[in-house]
């Protein structure tokens, strides 16, 4: 056996070795020597190692004697998180750098606009929820100092002895913690001493289990297949681990991995180098893996070995110490030590960071009312505000084992600080995954998850009468049976951590969401969601609203050099002034430098605190929905931005379009007109010529013949009724043309209008033509000027007389319906329109063939003028032989309201 | 950061493929280590119960394999950022 003041004694060398390597791992930092080693990714992992706990060097082997298999779980809901690094931790890692996060409570308080009021519930929660697991460290050096103890002395002695192994571990902690966690006021600088220390002690605490293992695995059972063989015979078998069970503890634990403040002080705090998370991904699986291979032949063979009733809790240190194994007794003493000690360490030193930054800080700089500005050294007092908060955490964990009189199995306390701290989980992961998430959303859902873990999972815990009375366990609070602690609306049927789990985590994370999808968010609040969500984007960050003014400089220095010394506040403001261009002297304080400034200072107290000291020198903090739109996704803007350039550039180009066609009309326009006078003037001259020849040959000819007179008296005569006739074409078109013609319209029967057509037609054209009609088609009611119409039929009809060419001349005219209008037809025998002349026809001046040089070739112009006057059409319609004309009126019989279309 | 190019060069087109596994790879564990478990005779219905050693080495394989596996991406990873790439072709994939 083992004496007890040889364990003093180990122990004693143990802690002072460890001692040394903090401070030689210190001095080689401050000397700048060593990084290969302090700044490796193997210390990085290592020290990640504190997650396995006296909890789960003790616990876990107890765990396995009791319900088997299950306690693996604790190890693989880590290793899930740690092996999905890309998806989580790498953000996580990466915003507490560009932040300068300092806690896990900072975090999240930054995330939601640096509210001090979330990171005072963070803290508080924190507090409480790690409290009973730093009672647990305690508690287990204790009972594995009272295993040597015991033998020695009495059983009263040993329980004196207890309290006092306590009370000196605790003392112990303290200073350690004192001496290495307080060194430097920035937070976010590493711990060296801390982090080599707690290496060490990863690697002890894994030879140590490993070492227990190898000697039950190979010693006792005699090899591989014979421990299985045992491992099948034992009592715990059977596979029965509830699915609910086995999902909601690895599901917790890999929460806890990320919430704990302690892991995220280690893992996002302490970080040096993003890489090393990457080499974690694989080395810190493989160092649970290891931590976990051997526990459950250690509990079989404990099982085996040791009477009824022996705590299988300590199974490590019984199992070689009943078969006399002194020196790996021993070794085992000192890995479940380094567990709790590097763990409390730890732990302490991540809260006392929370309690500084996020309560002391801010009382005190509320209580003294004049505030940053005075003088006095504001470093010591976050200093000794931190001093004080480790020892008001280590004397809270210490009073908490006094009162809780260590009872209680080590797994349950330690799934009960894992179901506290997971509650962060929700506001922790919507906040750097979601921008809606909002400052009130996160304080209802922490506030309602942490309600419903207090009342389903920690008041339980002290059993039935201790916090809850037993009548609330059976009947519900207030009497009320769905609000039973452990059937929270009728679930009764759940296993009770599967149910606290359930109900704390699903309500935060409901009223979370929806209490945020229904609340606006701050300007601040929005600036750093954006940050925090698009953190690879703007891993710097755009310099936001202090609206600081010149000569604020040196307020913001004496301020600076208060909380970060005066040589690093000098320091920092020369690189600074160098950054924006001055030499000797002082920088100016434009919104970049001071945002810097203000990360510098959060490193130090915190996101809130920094917040709130530059708010006091420099005034209100502008957020501009400019700054906003900066944080807005940059390429947005440019899409908005090229999409507004396209589109103006598509309007000037249709405006540059319409010019055009405008243009074109007008050059058309004046052209025709040109046309239209040159050939104005020549059908005018043509005549004019023969009418001066004429009279000339009258005036000047002597001797000429009464005939011949005559003859050309007549020829002048004959043209000028030609002008005339040119004359009175042109002007009619020009009156049809310009809409001043007065149209008499009435009620006219056709067959009147084509027999009166037809009549003058014939009587003036020289050559005979056959028409043919049907008189009974042509009974037919329009509204019309029936005169203009006539006018129109004569043309027709002239022309044809004129123009056909056929031996027998013939004219069909033909009148039907078709829909709403009245068709009237025109056709002869000749040979028609030639192709190319078919679209010109209607055209001023159009004249076709050779005819002679009667018509202007005004005729079909002035027809198509006053059919359209008319409200109906005219066309030429191609037919293989003949000249077709088609005239469309609207007939009245179906329209009505065509008379209304006269009143021109 | 480069325009977008719709097809990379080999070296990046593998490199993206192993941050697609290292991506993927917790998935894969979440099913074999949560889900799985979770579907294994109890003995309450009948059904021989699933000895204990069993469980052993099936989350233990399993874990060895997502350790190996987990390594032998970070090897390849780290092998092609030493290469002629540089920068941080992990975080923005």
């Amino acid at each position: 056996m083992v004496s007890l003041n040889h364990l003093i004694v180990v122990c004693l060398v143990y802690v002072a070795g460890l001692f040394v390597v903090a401070f030689l791992a210190e001095r080689a930092a401050l000397r700048g020597r060593g990084s290969w080693l302090l700044r490796s990714p193997l210390v990085y992992t290592l020290s990640l190692s504190i997650y396995c706990t006296a909890w789960t060097f003790y616990g876990a082997v107890g765990y396995a004697a009791r319900s088997g298999l299950e306690y693996v779980t604790i190890y693989l809901g880590p290793s899930l998180v740690m092996i999905g690094w890309w998806w989580i931790l790498r953000r996580l890692v990466r915003i507490g750098r560009a932040q300068r996060v300092t806690s896990v409570a900072d975090l999240i308080s930054s995330r939601y606009g640096k509210s001090n009021l979330l990171a005072v519930m963070v803290t508080i929660m924190a507090v409480v929820g790690v409290t009973p697991y730093i009672a647990l460290q305690l508690q287990s050096v204790t009972v594995s100092v009272s295993i040597f103890a015991t033998p020695d002395l009495g059983a009263a002695q040993g329980e004196e002895l207890n309290q006092n192994a306590a009370f000196w571990v605790a003392a112990g902690l303290a200073i350690f913690t004192l001496l290495f966690g307080t060194r430097n006021l920035n937070a976010n600088e590493r711990h060296h001493g801390v982090v080599i220390a707690v290496a060490v002690e990863a690697v002890v605490k894994l030879v140590a289990l490993l070492a227990v293992g190898a000697f039950v695995v190979w010693g006792v059972a005699g090899g591989v297949p014979q421990i299985l063989a045992r491992i099948d015979a034992s009592p715990i078998s059977d596979w029965n681990t509830g699915g609910g069970r086995w999902t909601a503890i690895t599901f917790l634990s890999a929460a806890a991995l990320l919430c704990l403040p302690r892991m995220f002080q280690v893992m996002v705090v302490e970080n040096d180098d993003e890489r090393h998370l990457q080499i974690a991904s694989w080395a810190f699986p493989l160092y649970l893996m290891a931590m976990s291979l051997f526990v459950v032949p250690i509990a079989v063979i404990g099982l085996e070995l040791m009477p009824e009733g022996a705590n299988p809790d300590l199974f490590v240190l019984t199992v070689p110490l009943s078969l006399g194994q002194n020196g790996l007794a021993m070794l085992a003493f000192l890995g479940g030590f380094s567990s709790a000690t590097s763990m409390v360490i730890v732990a302490t030193l991540a809260l006392s960071t929370m309690m500084s930054n996020h309560i002391v800080m801010p009382l005190w700089l509320k209580l003294s009312d004049v505030g940053a500005q005075q003088s006095g050294d504001v470093r010591t007092v976050v200093i000794r505000a931190r001093r004080l908060s480790i020892m008001l955490i280590i004397a809270l964990g210490y009073f908490y084992y006094r009162a809780s009189g260590g009872s209680g199995a080590l797994a349950a306390i330690g799934l009960i600080s894992f179901g506290g701290v997971a509650q962060f989980l929700p506001s922790l992961m919507g906040g750097i995954f979601w921008r809606g998430a909002t400052r009130t959303g996160a304080v209802a859902g922490l506030s309602i998850g942490f309600i419903i873990w207090m009342y389903t999972m920690l008041l339980p815990s002290f059993g039935p009468d201790a916090a809850l009375s037993a009548a609330v366990f059976d009947n519900g609070l207030f009497g009320m049976a769905w609000l039973r602690p452990q059937a929270l609306f009728g679930l009764s049927g759940l296993d009770p951590t599967v149910h606290a789990v359930w109900w704390s985590l699903s309500i935060n994370a409901l009223v979370f969401f929806v209490v945020s999808i229904f609340s606006f968010p701050t300007p601040l609040e929005r600036l750093q969601g954006a940050q925090f969500v698009n953190v690879f984007d703007h891993s710097s960050g755009p310099a936001h609203g202090w609206a600081a003014s010149q000569g604020r400089t040196e307020d913001l220095m004496i301020m600076s050099q208060r909380i970060l010394g005066a040589d690093e506040a000098q320091a920092f403001f020369a690189a600074q002034a160098l950054k924006q261009g001055l030499v000797a002297e002082p920088p100016a304080p434009t919104p970049e430098f001071v945002q810097a400034l203000e990360r510098e200072l959060a490193a130090s107290v915190g996101a809130a605190t920094a917040n709130a000291m530059i708010g006091q020198i420099i005034g209100g903090q502008v957020i501009s929905v400019q700054d906003l739109m900066a944080v807005a996704d940059e390429s947005a803007q440019i899409l908005e931005y090229s999409s507004q350039l396209e589109t103006k550039s598509r309007q000037l180009s249709e405006t540059a379009q319409e010019l055009g066609h405008a243009n074109e009309k007008l050059m058309q326009l004046s052209l025709q007109k040109d046309n239209f006078l040159s050939q104005i003037s020549h059908e005018l001259r043509t005549p004019m010529t023969s009418i001066r020849s004429f009279s000339e040959i009258l005036r000047d000819m002597e001797g000429l013949t009464p005939a011949e007179k005559t003859r050309y008296a007549s020829i002048i005569h004959s043209e000028t009724i030609r002008l005339t006739r040119l004359l009175d074409d042109l002007l009619d078109l020009s009156v049809l043309e310009n809409g001043q013609v007065s149209l008499n319209a009435q009620r006219v029967n056709l067959y009147d209008v084509i027999e009166q057509a037809v009549t003058t037609a014939q009587a003036s054209s020289a050559r005979q033509l056959e028409i043919r009609r049907k008189a009974s088609a042509e009974e037919v009611m329009v509204y019309t000027d029936s005169d203009r119409l006539a006018q129109v039929f004569i043309n027709i009809v002239s022309n044809a007389a004129k123009y056909c060419d056929a031996l027998v001349p013939v004219l069909d005219i033909t009148v039907w319906r078709e829909e709403a209008n009245v068709v009237i037809a025109f056709r002869d025998n000749g040979s028609g329109v030639p192709v190319e002349g078919q679209n010109l026809v209607f055209e001023k001046f159009a004249r076709l063939g050779n005819g002679d040089a009667d018509g202007a070739g005004l005729g079909l112009a002035i027809c198509r003028e006053i059919i359209t006057r008319l409200g109906g059409q005219i066309s030429y319609v191609p037919d293989g032989g003949g000249a077709r004309f088609e005239v469309r009126l609207k007939d009245l019989q179906f329209d009505d309201e065509t008379k209304l279309n006269f009143a021109v | 950061m480069a325009e977008a190019r719709l097809f990379l060069e080999k070296r990046s087109y593998r490199r993206r493929r192993i941050m697609d596994a290292v991506r993927m790879l917790p998935f894969l564990c979440t099913v074999l280590w949560m889900l799985v478990p979770t579907m294994w005779p109890t003995g309450t219905d009948g059904a021989a119960v699933t000895p204990l050693s069993t469980a052993l080495w099936y989350v233990f394989v399993i874990w060895a394999l997502a350790i190996t596996a987990s390594f032998a991406l970070w090897r390849r990873v780290h092998r092609k950022e030493g290469g002629t790439e540089t920068g941080t072709g992990l975080s923005d994939t």
